[in-house]
Parts: structure tokens; sequence; C-alpha cells
């Protein structure tokens, strides 16, 4: 990651550059995305999403190469001192996420330009990279700022965008999907503002760090109190926490294949990252997480929220609505690590954060191959499938293993770290949860790869593979779920420095 | 190294055995269009595997103990591979016998016209490569990231028909196997790891007396035993008979050698090198274990007898065998210990006889029930000297392997003052003679029955004939009684193992003083 610093400084200009990125970073797919519009090529507006994406990407690194040599950036929007101006905050949490969502942005861009082309009809497949840039814009936002009403801010401009992202896929169902999505989202969105304004009105501030010093003061009082209940129930709808979900499986599952890849892979990430946030460094100081039990709370929700997904997955016959319960699921855990409170357990949701999104990813991009090459699916449909599209079915086969979490592939790591982390806290039957529920994600996988293995495909199906332009990225996400499941390292290391970050902004926090 | 590895260090040499299997693994997916090339790719592998295995022996023998880190897999735990004794009977006894059952495999498979077989070679391969794995594990990581690829790899063996049975027990399999992993023994693991704070396997185990307190010990080690569900103590044994539905030579060589010896060595491995037998003898309630095993021995032995079908029957008879080496472990003596490690060579080679010698009958006759065998012996003679040398390794008596392991066994019990045990040893000897001397004495003694109407035409009237070719697929069709020995490259291996059985008996030298090494009665 360092590298990727030391690199850039070498580049021409980079010296006026660099303390603008973290700004860059925002305002390039912002300003960018309408451009599509007078595009309107799906060719072009396809080229012109990925540079653009790309660049972010690029610049997530950067990011991210500097706060682990240098530590916390932090930048004051046009020149506006803090509790005035808004203010941009980088540390070792938010640049992890910065460059999951670029990456898995980036890489998403490729495949879905064969996959839209399919799926979504012509004269509206500048809408799509138009919003995809946006909703990606609205995601870096949430993450990068440090402003409370900013985030809300973002957290509107990537939710709009991935209602529309959702109601672009030609199914009819997905109107509805996203319609609920809507419903659901905007809920989601009025309660935090409502929180956000409750605490304006305590403290007169909107800057997170201002907030967190000034919150303490007030933290009795019953506004406070309703503040950071709404603020997390808001957030929890967002992130799909048990039971605030109900949104997530038709929006997943009827979305066109390219957005299910991308909203399953960061927009729940960009959430649980949020509500960190809110919980570790807004109401660090606060007694509150405790005091309101909230722990237990989210520990509880956690793990009914691994089984309840899992155990619905088992029933599912549409396989994508399968992934999507399976979401759910693996949400859980994050939800759950947070809960723990203590550094290995927030390292074990931002681990997961990375390892669930590059999974995730590549399991929605096998299936969404093969609805692009068979046209369904439905669990019968699959019939043989491993012998029509071998590669295919392989990166799913590796998906599946890490959701169930065998060892060499990502899910693996995940669930060591958190299982630690439980047995850390001497909570032995956390732990035997977690192992426990990953029993039932050996039931939903192994559904799938028997009838993808074992059964003979139907008669004349013939062997077809999904273009190139799908089975690249798809490999690359599955080869990164093994490579990272061997080399657990290197992740953990960061996601350990991410959760100092959250978690060092407590004093009474547990280290 | 010495030999064709000069100029290599002892630690890349254990990567390279693992290398082995895995390139050939490729080559036979590369081949797959060219029968006879791919199975000539097998066999030069097995053949390479063990010829790097026997130039790791003297240094073992002397006392060395070649060690690699590969890299860290999370923060302060690495995957690693260090080659000890107990690791090297095992990888020993698994890649010479991956040469005899690849030989047997390319007749069976072709003698039973088998499909996929690529497909077959290619996993098979691969759970060589893991079985070698778990034998060179470094720490129990290391150890559990193997153990579960080989339960994965070899789920498309046991399902390799691909008919509703098959599926049904690809499930029980993977289910339970993974299960049992998952639920337990990761469990146990991750728990030694906060405790302990290393998983490296070390003489004395990881544990100071004082971590060692309370009852935490035998539960951690029932989480160990139940979680290494591949040594099938009771009741997480239904997986190895569900497993019967794979070809033969995968009964053979994984679910009589490697994949249950994996088990059962694992299981040695965390008593001896975990927990380390002195701290397992002074915690309260470890003496379960030896309960569980005997009860299991007794209890497969008492099924075993009831089962008319062979293959299942040699099934319930390795359950009761895995028993005794978990037994042997559990009793906790220096001298137990090496029985539970020489027992693991003496099955291993008893047993894959006993299933060369069923799948040999089945290929030849189609027999697959105890019951069709009266006087097979005088048809397939060869096969049936060595089933019963196989049959008289599994009772214990001399002159076979089993003799040995046994009286190892018995000693440390005898020593430990353990009467339970021996008890069990006794009376598993006994059903042991009550479930394969019949079936010797009924290939030898007894009259072939034969239908008089197929007295002329060689198979039973609903056979569906192919003419006279030595040919059928497929369990339940006709009956052949024109038939003569197996395929030369059956009869060959099943020649091979009978023998080596023998010659453990003879020279029991080359796994006894390995064994004695592992709990220091030897330096």
């Amino acid at each position: 990651m360092t590298a990727f610093y030391a690199f850039f400084l070498s580049l021409p200009y980079a010296a006026a550059i660099e303390p603008h990125l973290p700004v860059l970073q925002i305002v390039i797919p912002l300003l960018c995305a309408p451009i599509c519009v007078l595009l309107r090529h799906p060719r072009l507006s396809w080229m012109w999403a990925t540079a653009i994406i790309w660049i972010a990407f690029f610049i997530a690194l950067v990011l991210l190469g500097k706060v682990l040599a240098s530590g916390l950036i932090i930048y004051e929007i046009g020149n506006w001192p803090a509790p005035w101006g808004i203010e941009y905050r980088i540390d070792a949490a938010n640049a992890v996420v910065l460059v999951i969502v670029t990456a898995i942005g980036a890489i998403t861009l490729p495949y879905a330009k064969t996959s839209v082309e399919k799926e979504i009809p012509e004269p509206r497949i500048y809408l799509f990279y138009l919003m995809y840039m946006l909703c990606l814009t609205g995601l870096l936002g949430i993450t990068t700022t440090a402003d409370a009403f900013n985030l809300f801010v973002f957290l509107e401009i990537s939710s709009l965008s991935s209602y529309v992202l959702i109601s672009l896929s030609g199914n009819r169902r997905a109107l509805t999907a996203s319609y609920r999505y809507l419903i659901m989202g905007t809920l989601g969105a009025t309660f935090y503002i409502i929180g956000v304004g409750m605490m304006y009105m305590m403290t007169g501030s909107l800057n997170m760090a201002d907030l967190q010093t000034l919150l303490p003061a007030v933290d009795h009082t019953r506004t406070v109190l309703a503040a950071f209940a709404f603020v997390v129930v808001g957030l929890g709808l967002k992130l799909a926490m048990f039971p605030l979900h109900t949104w997530l499986p038709n929006a997943y599952a009827f979305a066109p294949s390219a957005v299910s890849v991308f909203i399953a892979s960061t927009a729940t990430k960009v959430a649980v990252y949020a509500l960190l946030r809110v919980v570790f460094t807004v109401f660090g100081h606060t007694g509150l997480f405790e005091t309101t039990g909230i722990d237990l709370i989210l520990i509880i929700l956690g793990i009914v929220g691994m089984f309840a997904g899992a155990f619905v997955a088992i029933f599912q016959t549409d396989v994508k609505r399968m992934l999507a319960y399976s979401s759910v699921s693996q949400v859980g855990y994050m939800v759950l690590g947070m809960g723990l409170a203590t550094a290995a357990g927030l390292t074990g949701t931002i681990v997961h954060l990375f390892n669930h999104a590059v999974m995730k990813g590549a399991a929605f991009m096998a299936i969404g191959a093969v609805f692009y090459v068979i046209g369904s699916v439905k669990l019968q449909d699959l019939a043989g499938i491993g012998k029509r599209m071998p590669v295919t079915t392989a990166v799913f086969l590796v998906a599946g293993l890490s959701l169930i979490g065998t060892p060499l592939t990502v899910g693996f790591i995940s669930k060591w770290q958190l299982v630690q982390a439980a047995l850390d806290h001497g909570f032995w039957w956390i732990a035997a949860a977690i192992l426990f529920s990953s029993l039932l994600a050996i039931v939903y996988v192994w559904r799938v790869v028997e009838v993808a293995y074992l059964k003979a495909p139907p008669e004349g199906a013939v062997r077809r593979e999904a273009p190139m332009f799908m089975l690249v990225p798809m490999v690359i996400l599955a080869g990164a779920t093994v490579w990272f499941g061997i080399d657990g390292d290197t992740t953990l290391r960061i996601a350990g420095e991410a959760a100092n970050a959250l978690i060092g902004s407590v004093p009474g926090g547990k280290p | 190294m010495s030999g064709l590895l000069t100029g290599w260090t002892p630690g890349d040499a254990l990567v390279l055995t693992l290398l082995i299997p895995v390139i050939g693994a490729f080559l036979v997916l590369a081949l797959g269009r060219w029968e006879n090339a791919r199975d000539g790719a097998s066999l030069i592998t097995a053949a390479c595997l063990f010829y790097v295995v026997t130039q790791l022996y003297p240094i073992v023998a002397a006392g060395g103990r070649p060690d690699i880190v590969l890299f860290d897999m999370v923060p302060g735990l690495s995957i690693r591979l260090t080659l000890e004794p107990l690791g090297m009977i095992f990888a020993g006894i698994a890649s010479f016998l991956w040469i005899i059952t690849t030989l047997y495999a390319i007749g069976y498979m072709r003698g039973h016209h088998e499909e996929n077989q690529t497909r077959f070679f290619f996993f098979f391969a691969i759970a060589i490569a893991s079985a070698v794995g778990v034998a060179l594990s470094g720490n129990m990581l290391t150890l559990f990231v193997f153990y579960e690829v080989l339960s994965i790899s070899t789920f498309p063996l046991v399902a390799h028909h691909g008919t509703e049975e098959a599926k049904r027990s690809g499930r029980i399999y993977l289910g339970i196997l993974l299960s049992t992993s998952i639920g337990f023994l990761l469990f146990g693991m991750i728990w030694t790891w906060q405790i302990a704070g290393t998983l490296d396997f070390v003489r004395g185990g990881v544990f100071n007396a004082e971590q060692a307190q309370g009852p935490m010990i035998a539960v951690l080690l029932a989480l160990y035993a139940f979680g290494i569900g591949k040594a099938a103590l009771m009741p997480f044994h239904r997986w190895l008979p569900a497993a019967m539905v794979a070809p033969t030579p995968v009964s053979a060589l994984l679910h009589a050698v490697a994949v249950v010896k994996a088990g059962v060595f694992s299981v040695v491995k965390v008593i001896v090198y975990i927990f380390g037998i002195d701290i397992l003898s002074a915690a309260p309630g470890t003496d379960f274990l030896i309960y569980v095993a005997g009860f299991t021995i007794i209890a497969a032995s008492v099924v075993a007898l009831r089962q008319d079908n062979l293959k299942r029957r040699l099934a319930y008879s390795t359950v009761s065998q895995l028993s005794y080496v978990v037994i042997a472990a559990a009793i906790l003596t220096p001298i137990s210990v090496a029985g539970a490690a020489i027992h693991i060579a003496a099955h291993a080679f008893g047993k894959i006889t006993l299933f060369f010698a069923a799948g040999a009958i089945m290929v030849t006759s189609n027999k697959t029930e105890v019951s069709q065998l009266n006087g097979i012996g005088r048809r397939m003679p060869l096969t049936m000297v060595a089933f019963a040398i196989g049959a008289l390794s599994m009772i214990g008596l001399p002159p076979t392997a089993g003799f040995v392991s046994k009286w190892f066994i018995l000693q440390g019990a005898a020593q430990a003052e353990q009467w339970t045990v021996i008890a069990v040893v006794v009376a598993s000897t006994l059903l042991n003679m009550g479930y394969f001397i019949p079936i010797v004495y009924a290939a030898f003694m007894k009259p072939e029955d034969r239908p008089d109407d197929a007295a002329a035409g060689g198979t039973k009237p609903e056979a569906d004939h192919h003419g006279d070719d030595h040919d059928d697929h497929g369990h339940g069709h006709g009956i052949k009684y024109d038939h003569g020995e197996a395929a030369f490259p059956m009869a060959c291996a099943l020649a091979v193992t009978a023998g080596m059985t023998f010659i453990l008996f003879l020279k029991p030298d080359l796994v006894v003083g390995l064994a004695q090494q592992l709990t220091g009665i030897m330096p």
C-alpha cells in the first residue's frame, strides 16, 4: 500500500494534487457522472465510467498508503475551519472502506458492460453508468466525511441512485422491489436525520469530532438518548440489520446482475462503516453504548440474523435470492463483531467487510453470468451447469466454500477472527453460535453444488461459457477470495489498524 | 539431501512432497484425452512422491526434524511443515500405497468401465496431496487446513457415480465431516490458541501445569476427539459406511488408509503434541476417551457381524480398528502410544488388501455380498489367500503385522493396569474372528452354489450378456461363474500389499523404531 503512495508522489504535479486527494476522491466521480447524459452512447458511457472509477480506485489506494504511512488526514472543505466548515477525515478505518468500495466498483465495470447490454434496454444504458457513478460518489462521501449532516447528504445521493439502479432491470418485479427499498431507505435516512437534528439541538455542532467532545456533557438527557436510538435504527435499516432487512432480498434478487454485484458488495458495507463511526466516534465518549445495553442488543440481533438469514436461504429456489438471504446472515457477523466492541471484535467486523465484499461479489457475478447464458437463476434450471459453464461454476464453488468458512478462503479468516474475539470476551456460546451458523451455510451452498455438478444437464444443452468480460472479473474476485484466505495476515493487520483507529478514540475503549 | 535431491535442503524437500501430487493432478487433467498417458502420469507421480519420501526417511530416523515455515496465515500463526516420526510413518504409508493403488485403480476403473476417469484421478491426486499435507503439518492450523481440503477433495470421489444413492451418501459424508470439524475441532483449536498462545506441535504439549487445571482439558480433549470426525468415533462414524458407494480404489486407499488414517493420526498427534501424555494423565476426566473408543470397537464389530455386503462389513471393521488406535493413544503410556503408531501402519496394509480383494471379486464376478462367496477361493486362489492374510492381520494373529501392534497395545494396557482395555481387545479379537473366518472358510471349503441353468451359459439367465469379454458395469447385474483371477494389475497390487503385511511382521523395525522415537522410549 505504501508503495502506491510512493509511486504517486513520483508522478508529475503530485505535490500540488496530493493535499487535495481526499476531496478529489469524491468530486471527480460526482462531477464526471452527469457527462454520461451528454455522451448517451452506451459504449462511450462505459469507457468514461471505467476511466473515472479506476482513477477513484487509484486515489483510494494512495490514500490508504498515506494513512498507513503517516496517520490521520484532515481536509477542510473550502478552507473553512472545523466546527463551522465541513471536514473530511481519513484514518485507517475509512481508508480501508474507500479501497473496498472503489475496488469493487472498478472490477464490476467490465463485467457490467456485457451484463447490462443484455439486461437493460439500450436507450437507458447510459442511465446505468450515470447512476453507478453517483452511487459510488455517495458511498465514498459517506465514508470520507467527518460531518454528521454531510453524511446524510451522501446517504441520500447513494440511496436515490441505487433505487434507480435497481429499477433499471426489465423485470417488473424490480419496480416493486425498488419501491419497497425506497420506502424503507427513506425511513432509515429520516430516522438518521432526526437523530442528527436532536444532536444539533443539544450541542449546536454537526462536526463528528466536535460532537464527540460535546456530547458527554449532555449524555444524560433524554434527547441525546433518543438521538442515539434514532441514528442506530436509521443506519440499521440501511445496513439490513436483522429484523430491518426486509427490503434487501427482493432488491438484490430483481436488480440487474451488475447492480446486485455492486450493491451487495458495497452499500451495506458502507452503512456498517457509518454505524461504526457514529457509535465509536460520535458517541464514543458518552457511556451510552454500555448503559443502554446496545452492545448486547447488537450481539443478539447479530446472532439471530446469522441464523435466520441462513435458515431462510436454505429454502430459496431462486439462487440470487438465496445469496441475498445469505447476505443478511453475513451482515449478522459484522453486527456481532460490532457488539463485542473490542479491538478484536471490530477487527473481525472490518476484515469481514472486505472479505464478504470479495466473496459475495464473486458469487453474484457467477450467478449473473449464469443468467446471461441460460436466462434463469432458478435452482432446477442449473442442472449440470458445472459441465456447461465450468469456470463460472468453479467461481461459485469457491465463493460458496468461503461463505461456509472453509480454510484457504477469506471466510475462514473472518470466522477465525470473530470466534477468537468472542472467546476473548469469555463468550464461548457466541463462538459456538458463529461456528454452528456455518453449518447452515453448508446446507444452502451444497444444494446448489449438488445440482450444478451431480445432476445431468438437460438434453441438448451445450457447453457455453460466459463472455470474457464477465469471466475475467469474477475469476479475479475468486482469486482474491483464495489469495486473502491464504494470506489473511495482511488484511487482518490492516483491519486491526482500522479497529484501533475507531476504538482508539474511545478513552474507555477496551483495547 | 542426497541422491537425486542433492543440493536441496530437507525443508524444501517437504514442499516438494506437497507439490508433486498437485503437479501430478494437473498433469492428469491436461492429459485427460489420452488414457494411457494420463494413467502413466498418475503412476510416475506416485513413484516420484514415494522416492522423495524415502529420501527423507534416513533424516528423520537419525533424529532430524526437517522444518519449513511457509507464510503467516493470520498474525502470529503460520502455515508450517515439520516432519517428525509419526508424520514419517503416515507419509511413508500413504505414498507407498498410492503407487499400488494407482496400479490397482487403472485395472479397476477400466475393467469396470467407470465414467469420468480423468476427474477421478485428478481428485485422487489432490486427496493424496492433502493427506501428505496432514502428515507434514507443523502446527494445528496447518493440519486443519489440509484436513478440510481432504474432506472436500474426496467428496467428488464418494459421489462419483452421481446416482441418488451416491448423492445421499455424499451428503452424509461431507455433512458429518465438515460439521464436526467446523463445530468442534475449529472451536477447540481457537480455544487452545486463546489459552496457550501457540498451536505448534511440541512434545509434552503446549499447556503448562497452571493452564491445565480443572475440567477444561477433558472438554478440550472431547472437542478434538469428536471434532476429528475422520477418526470415526461413535456416534460420528456414519460417514464411513456411507462412503462405500465410491469406486473400490477410493474405499481402499482413502477410506482404509489416507482419510481415516489422517483422522486417527490427528488424534494421536493432538494427544502427544498438543496435550502431552503427562498433562493428560494428570488431568481429571480424560479417561472418557478410553470408554468411547472401547464402545466403538465392540459396537462396530457387532454391526460388522450382521452386514452381508462385503464392503460395508469391511467399513464397520475399519470403524472398529480405528478406535484401536484411539484407545491405544488414550491409555497414555509411551509404549501404547507407540502401539497406536504401529497400528496405523499395520491396519493400513491389512485393510487395503481386504478392499483390493473385495474390489477384485466385484469386478471379475459381480459378487458384492458375503453370502455369494461360497467356493470363490477355488476360482480366485491368489485373491482369497491375500484376503485371508489381511483378515489374520485384522484379528491380530501372527504372522501378520496386526500381531505386532496388538502386542504393543496390550503391553501398554497391562502396564497402565487398564483392564477394560484388555477386555475390549480380547472381546474384539473374538468378534473379528466371527466376521472374517466364515468368509475365508466359505471361500475355500464350501462348494460353489451355482444355479443349474447357469452352468452352461456361464451367467445367470437374467444377466445382460456382453459376449465373452471380461465385462460388466455396476452392481446387481448378472453374477458370473466362469471367471478366474482378477486382471493382472489388480492381482499384482493385492499380492504386494498382502506381502507387506507379512513383511511388517518379520521386520517391524522400519515402523517400530520411528514409533518409539515418538514418545521418547528411544532417542
